[in-house]
């Protein structure tokens, strides 16, 4: 089980628990505001967005070319971006905390 | 070719040299093929414009026959935004449980209704029906409204033949006319009522504003719906194996649904007018020519894309522009992927095969381009499960 903190663009900060499944998942299951999931994480829509934390970076992992692709032409990127239906929940990821991009 | 593929007549021109000229009456098109142009154009608003002259975008261009401009399509930002700011809720509706349920009840009646052992039209007697019927979910109106939409058939804008048709056009404009008038006489809880409330930037909506939403809302959701659920009553015919995988493994329907909207591109392309003097693909685009985004062929651009040319159900990366890309993506987009999740699922309750009978496929043409994008009509047979 891992605790996730999504922080809002409202500097609202939620904290979530998930064992399995992308974070995307999980945040629309918590109706994380700014995470919609329109494609239902197949990299396609962009519209779950997050900034990781600098010193968390190696937590999320890097994204993959395709993934980067995307978000090159998003709003709001930065070198913390990641879509977050990329990355796969898991006990490592325990503490971790997202800022919503949009 | 089996029957229920979608063919890329794009595909030597993409890899050669990445878009290809097309005539369209006197305004031709630069068409973009491959993904990552296609991508960087849609977001790139200022040179490539949504917000020209009325109908110019569209392709074939409806200049001759459309005078209102299609909101919030034809209007870029920073305008657009504060119109998307209002439309997005409205247009989320389909996420809420209730609607969820009314078009679940909608889509297993009438697919009930064909389970009889007779075969089926499934263009104008199962897709237009179904979309018209769903329509009036969105615009959250009464049910039997669906009738009238059903009776003018599948081509709104259209004679038989290939040709724009402005009286028939006209059909759909005085409707929505008539429409808005009463609702401002007796507002209800509808979208031309929410509409006719609604504020951007401080103002009230003009009619006008309001009828070119509406146009919208009608037109850009008939065609794409109609080839996108044909289309995929076309490939179960083919592949019973997939219905089955579908009702046994549900965890995969989200990515079906992906997957058809990325393989059937039920739009091939978008136009942009250019605004200034500028480059695509290493080829001169002058100011206030027009270029197309072209969807059906970057969903097949092999560089992004393993096996293009196959429906992999369960694709688990698949950055497609079928929705389209950035800014413009599609406004309608939750209410037809609902459409679709709502139509897989009734599917699996209650098919076991579907028989094709036969079909005659409806095939454009942009100069050598010929491109499926779906049937003219469709005949099959709904087999219980």
């Amino acid at each position: 089980m891992a605790k996730i903190t999504f922080i809002t663009q409202d500097n609202i900060s939620v904290v979530v628990e998930g064992q399995s499944g992308s974070l995307m998942a999980l945040a629309v299951e918590n109706g994380i505001k700014g995470i919609d999931g329109d494609c239902g994480g197949v990299c396609s829509c962009a519209t779950c967005h997050v900034h990781v934390q600098a010193d968390q970076m190696q937590l999320a992992g890097e994204a993959s070319e395709i993934e980067k692709d995307m978000l090159e032409l998003d709003d709001n990127v930065s070198e913390f971006s990641r879509l977050c239906c990329q990355i796969e929940i898991s006990d490592a990821l325990d503490g971790i905390v997202l800022t919503v991009a949009n | 070719m089996k029957h229920s593929a979608i063919n890329d007549p794009f595909e030597q021109a993409r890899v050669e040299q990445g878009y290809a000229q097309v005539s369209d009456q006197d305004d031709p098109v630069t068409m973009l093929l491959r993904l990552k142009d296609v991508r960087k154009c849609a977001h790139n608003w200022q040179t490539f414009q949504s917000g020209a002259v009325p109908g110019r975008i569209v392709v074939p261009s409806e200049v001759s026959i459309r005078t209102t401009r299609q909101i919030p399509f034809e209007v870029d930002p920073p305008l657009h935004k504060s119109f998307r700011e209002l439309l997005e809720p409205w247009f989320k509706r389909p996420l809420q449980a209730d609607y969820q349920q009314q078009l679940h009840q909608q889509i297993e009646t009438l697919v009930k209704s064909v389970l009889l052992g007779e075969p089926v039209e499934v263009i104008e007697d199962f897709a237009l029906v179904l979309q018209s019927r769903a329509l009036t979910l969105l615009l959250n109106i009464p049910f039997a409204e669906s009738e009238l939409w059903i009776s003018w058939g599948t081509h709104v804008f259209r004679s038989e033949g290939e040709a724009l048709d402005g009286d028939k056009a006209n059909i759909l404009y005085d409707y929505i006319d008539a429409q808005i008038d009463k609702a401002m006489a007796k507002p209800g809880d509808d979208l031309y009522s929410m509409l006719l409330a609604a504020e951007v930037n401080g103002n009230k909506l003009s009619k006008e504003e309001i009828k070119g939403v509406m146009i919208l809302t009608f037109a850009g959701g008939r065609d794409t719906v109609i080839n996108a659920v044909s289309n995929t009553i076309a490939y179960f015919s083919e592949h019973p194996e997939s219905l089955q995988r579908l009702r046994d493994e549900p965890e995969i329907r989200g990515r079906a649904i992906e997957e058809f909207v990325r393989y059937f591109s039920p739009l091939t392309h978008m136009g942009r007018v250019v605004t200034e003097d500028t480059q695509v693909c290493e080829h001169a685009a002058k100011a206030d020519t027009r270029v197309s985004l072209c969807w059906a062929s970057a969903n097949r651009d092999a560089s992004v894309f393993e096996n293009p040319n196959e429906v992999v159900l369960d694709r688990k990366m698949n950055p497609h522009v079928g929705f389209g890309f950035s800014h413009h993506n599609c406004l309608g987009a939750t209410h037809a992927r609902q459409i679709l999740s709502t139509l897989i699922n009734v599917l699996c309750e209650n098919v076991q095969s579907i028989d094709f009978i036969d079909g005659q496929e409806n095939i454009e043409h942009w100069d050598e381009f010929k491109r499926k994008v779906g049937y003219h009509n469709l005949n099959v047979k709904f087999n219980p499960a």
